[in-house]
């Protein structure tokens, strides 16, 4: 018989059952650990760029109060280490990192020493009396300059200080460039970002009676970190249990295994008591990997009615000292594999370098690579239909995708596939919404009396969730596709759901129970959902790459089907009757047609357990774990508009206006969804408009070291976003959905500097690096004014 | 160095009880929060006063509470977001809104975030949203893009209930 569903969660916009915790003050993060005997790791940190390291003198340190342990980098030199990316794209020349430095540093940040004493303060104090003497060497910052010839070198395994050089190419570009009218290039930054997750990191190391290590961490992904924990300090996998408890923020930046990771879980096991390590905001700045950091240069050739031909595009991906985790197939695989965007390009050829320079390590941040990837595509129609003097609307129009055409592979890509989508959809549902053509008539006529507004425009689309398992070998990803959930019905009926996802403030508790309701088709208050425990979830990838609700989501999808199936080979033999007449919903086992007594899920939960009267064939038990690996991957798309007014005397720019109309397939919990836009949208805001990060150019020195120079927006810095959604189902799992964690951060930066330009188009100003503050603008404005008066 | 001799003791009445204890001199009160009285609902976002995820009530005013020393706080009477609930008890209306509107996501910020929305009611009873995003200037949210927390202080604004 054909189940009905008359619990229907999914799409309704539950509010989140984690809220109370939170409100009341009893979030439970890794600096609310408290073991007994803990001890305090403080690091010291090297403040040149680039120096040689001539002598550590750690005598004064080591007599200092409560000091129980002084080391530098020699000390741990073939004990623990080397720190290994985790992605390494083909071909790439690895540095060797240390986890604490020994002979050299490479950026101002860099681990030379630490202290473990009785009390945080007390280990500040010692780090104090480290005495270390350096050679200092020049050092290199910015991508461009790091390859010319006669830079300062990095590594001796990395000549010229370039890693990875990748390359795609899809039909024939120098064709596309010779048939087109027009040929323009462009220059474009993508600044350097901090991601500032609220919560910094920390790390709690406690050996256990047993001999095991339990390591407590903030980790977007506890059973990664269980293996590069064990496979680099040297634990059996099995003896390291890594604990996730509440995540204060993640973004990317919490899922890279970093030096402290590794240290206290070996400072605790030398000292048999736990060690804990917090990172303080100023040191996160100097510690946690950055963001973005790219200079791309473009070439897009078209037609004079504003179709693209063919788009080149030569990145430049600046990873700092070393490779982190992902960083090789961050500016490569991740970006300019989606360097066409939404639109029809056939003939395109990239090239990517990833770049080493005496700088914080660059990693993923939202996005990661999609955001740089849709800057480029942006970037470049964006200026055709500038060029050409277009509408920005009408150019897109005639460049995207259309409906009928997915799935599509752009430029022929055998990597790249886009599952599904509606452009146009997506665009007339945000002109609409946004009053398209009022505010552009509103935009002329205001200019006349010396308002500037301007409208800009964004369209996405990418990639979520990275699979099947066996593609990811193909680019060096040393981790499968997969996300596994148990789901385990106790003898009441109840279900424990046992989930390799990670929240870090999504709301999975929520959303995967939603989706486990609907399957189960028990009430949402009789599931739980845990996370973050590997000594309690049987296996898991984590959170990131927005894939959570599609891979993770599935698999909780899946296993919840295995439950309903086998609870109605139980419920047959209860009934007795074949299983085929048996129908299901609402927590109720019936034989429609007949005058049978219904049973419910949890009696049969009970005969599963009791083992009573169970078919033949059939286990005691309603237990069942998935390891879901999916057959692709599913693609959000999106439209975004903004509507600014600039002020050409001050530089100032004044959102009026953020509509996003964002595709992700089946909306799970519409509350939670517009949430991440909303707050995506704001990180992307914040790239275009305030946050950059600052390296003196000479010295190396972070300039922006503290949340006092790092420009992270505040309440009045942003606008209401009106969220909307287009509803695709994605054909790659089951339940239809796509991933939105990214979305956001990825359409406003380009939806910003599109309005931006808008509104200084009048002063004949066509481009500007973000962030548009307010000097860069009020300098554009001046320079173009002067210009002009010439 | 510390030495018992060199610790000051500090009176004071926190969530409605009388603590004492002794302290450095250059402790902060929001580790004499979190680290003696076991109230960790206050969190530590920054180390330069921006953040605001410190907030709590000292005396009635929102303040944070890594600007304080320690032995500053002795005599006062301080309010953490622990003292907004008992277990199992309702939530008081800021914390409500929040979770009515889904203005959280992380949770990190919101304890002092709900602490800073208080002291924005009681100055402004009935804020328009330009006083609210200006009355939110001291606290950093990084996961909801303000947007949700705007609309849940809204939703409170003339109600005239007591925050």
């Amino acid at each position: 018989m054909n189940d009905t569903t008359a619990i229907r969660l999914i799409g309704q916009p539950l509010k989140r059952q984690e809220d109370f915790k939170f409100l009341a003050g009893k979030g439970r993060y890794v600096d609310d650990v408290r073991l007994p005997g803990m001890l305090h790791m403080a690091v010291l940190r090297s403040p040149h760029a680039h120096a040689k390291i001539r002598n550590v003198d750690l005598s004064a340190a080591k007599v200092a109060p409560g000091v129980r342990l002084v080391l530098s980098g020699k000390a741990l030199a073939g004990k623990i280490g080397p720190i290994v990316p985790n992605w390494v794209i083909p071909g790439s020349k690895v540095p060797f990192r240390p986890v604490v430095a020994t002979d050299c540093v490479r950026f101002v940040g860099e681990c030379v020493a630490l202290v473990v004493a009785e009390t945080l303060a007390e280990a500040y104090d010692a780090v104090g009396r480290i005495e270390v003497e350096y050679d200092v060497l020049p050092a290199v910052i910015d991508e461009e300059v790091a390859i010319r010839e006669g830079a300062p070198q990095l590594h001796d395994n990395v000549p010229g200080n370039i890693t990875t050089i990748y390359k795609v190419r899809g039909g024939d570009y120098q064709n596309a460039a010779r048939a087109a009218d027009h040929v323009i290039g462009l220059r474009v930054v993508n600044n350097r970002l901090i991601p500032t997750c609220m919560e910094t990191r920390a790390i709690v190391a406690s050996p256990e009676p047993d001999g095991t290590l339990t390591v407590y961490i903030g980790s977007q992904v506890p059973h990664m970190h269980r293996r590069w924990i064990a496979e680099t300090v040297g634990i059996p996998e099995h003896q390291l249990r890594v604990v996730a408890p509440d995540i204060g923020g993640g973004f990317g930046a919490k899922m890279h295994l970093y030096p402290e990771d590794l240290l206290c879980p070996y400072l605790a096991r030398e000292l048999d008591a736990p060690v804990k390590w917090w990172e303080s905001r100023s040191e996160s700045h100097q510690s946690t990997s950055h963001g973005r950091a790219h200079t791309e240069n473009i070439e897009v050739a078209f037609r004079n009615d504003g179709k693209i031909l063919g788009l080149k595009v030569e990145t430049l991906g600046n990873v700092g000292a070393y490779l982190s985790n992902m960083a090789s197939g961050g500016p490569t695989v991740n970006t300019v594999n989606f360097g066409t965007g939404t639109y029809k390009i056939d003939d395109y050829e990239a090239i990517s370098r990833v770049v080493v320079t005496n700088t914080v390590p660059v990693d993923a941040y939202r996005g990661y690579g999609r955001p740089e990837g849709a800057y480029i595509a942006e970037r470049a129609i964006d200026a055709v239909a500038r060029h050409l003097k277009l509408d920005q609307v009408d150019v897109r129009r005639k460049n995207f995708v259309q409906p009928a055409e997915f799935p599509y592979r752009p430029y022929g890509s055998t990597g790249v596939m886009y599952d599904s989508g509606n452009y146009q959809g997506l665009l007339d549902k945000a002109l609409a919404a946004f009053d398209y053509e009022g505010r552009r008539s509103e935009c002329q006529a205001l200019r006349g009396s010396g308002i500037y507004r301007g409208i800009g425009v964004a369209a996405y689309t990418h990639m979520c969730g990275m699979a099947p398992s066996r593609r990811l070998a193909m680019s060096g990803f040393d981790r499968g596709g997969w996300e596994s959930a148990r789901v385990s019905i106790d003898s009441s009926g109840r279900a424990t759901i046992y989930s390799g996802s990670m929240s870090q403030g999504q709301g999975h508790i929520t959303s995967l129970s939603q989706i486990a309701a609907d399957v189960l088709q028990i009430p949402i208050e009789d599931i739980d959902i845990v996370q973050g425990d590997t000594r309690q979830v049987q296996a898991g990838h984590g959170t990131f790459n927005s894939r959570s609700m599609a891979v993770g989501g599935s698999s909780v999808h899946v296993s919840s089907q295995r439950i309903v199936a086998k609870a109605k080979k139980i419920a047959a033999g209860m009934l007795e009757v074949d299983e085929k007449d048996v129908s299901y919903s609402a927590g109720a086992f019936s034989v429609p047609g007949t005058d049978i007594a219904p049973v419910t899920f949890p009696k049969v939960a009970r005969m599963a357990y009791v083992g009573h009267k169970l078919p033949d064939g059939v286990a005691p038990g309603l237990d069942e774990t998935v390891f879901y690996d999916p057959t692709g991957m599913g693609s959000p798309s999106g439209v975004h508009l903004a509507y600014v007014e600039v002020d050409p005397e001050t530089g100032i720019v004044d959102i009026l206006d953020y509509v996003a109309v964002d595709d992700v397939g089946t909306l799970i919990n519409p509350r939670l969804a517009a949430g991440q836009i909303h707050g995506g949208v704001v990180q992307g805001i914040a790239q275009a408009l305030y946050e950059e990060v600052s390296y003196d150019p000479d010295n190396g020195q972070l300039l922006t070291g503290s949340l006092l120079d790092y420009a992270v927006p505040r309440a009045e810095h942003v606008p209401n976003i009106r969220s909307l959604f287009q509803q695709t189902a994605s054909p790659t799992n089951p339940i239809g959905v796509k991933g939105i964690g990214e979305s956001g951060s990825i359409a406003a930066p380009p939806c910003m500097v599109h309005a931006v330009l808008d509104a200084l188009s009048p002063f004949g100003i066509k481009h500007l690096d973000m962030p548009l503050t307010p000097p860069r603008v009020w300098a554009a404005v001046q320079q173009a004014r002067m210009g002009a008066a010439q | 160095m510390p030495e018992p001799d060199n610790r000051h003791v500090v009176t004071l009445e926190i969530n409605g009880t009388r603590k004492t204890v002794a302290v450095e001199a250059r402790k902060l009160l929001v580790h004499l929060i979190r680290e003696d009285l076991g109230l960790t609902g206050t969190h530590v976002g920054c180390d330069t006063s921006q953040c605001g995820a410190c907030t709590v009530e000292i005396d009635g005013l929102a303040i944070k509470s890594c600007t304080v020393l320690a032995v500053m706080a002795d005599g006062a009477s301080i309010t953490t977001i622990e003292g907004l609930t008992d277990i199992g008890a309702e939530l008081s209306p800021v914390q409500a809104a929040f979770h009515e509107h889904h203005a959280l996501q992380c949770g990190f910020c919101t304890p002092g975030m709900v602490m800073s929305v208080r002291q924005l009611l009681r100055d402004q009873p009935n804020p328009s949203e330009h006083d609210i995003r200006h009355g939110l200037a001291g606290n950093i949210c990084r996961c909801t893009g303000y947007h949700n927390i705007v609309r849940a202080i809204e939703s409170l604004a003339s109600k005239g209930d007591q925050p």
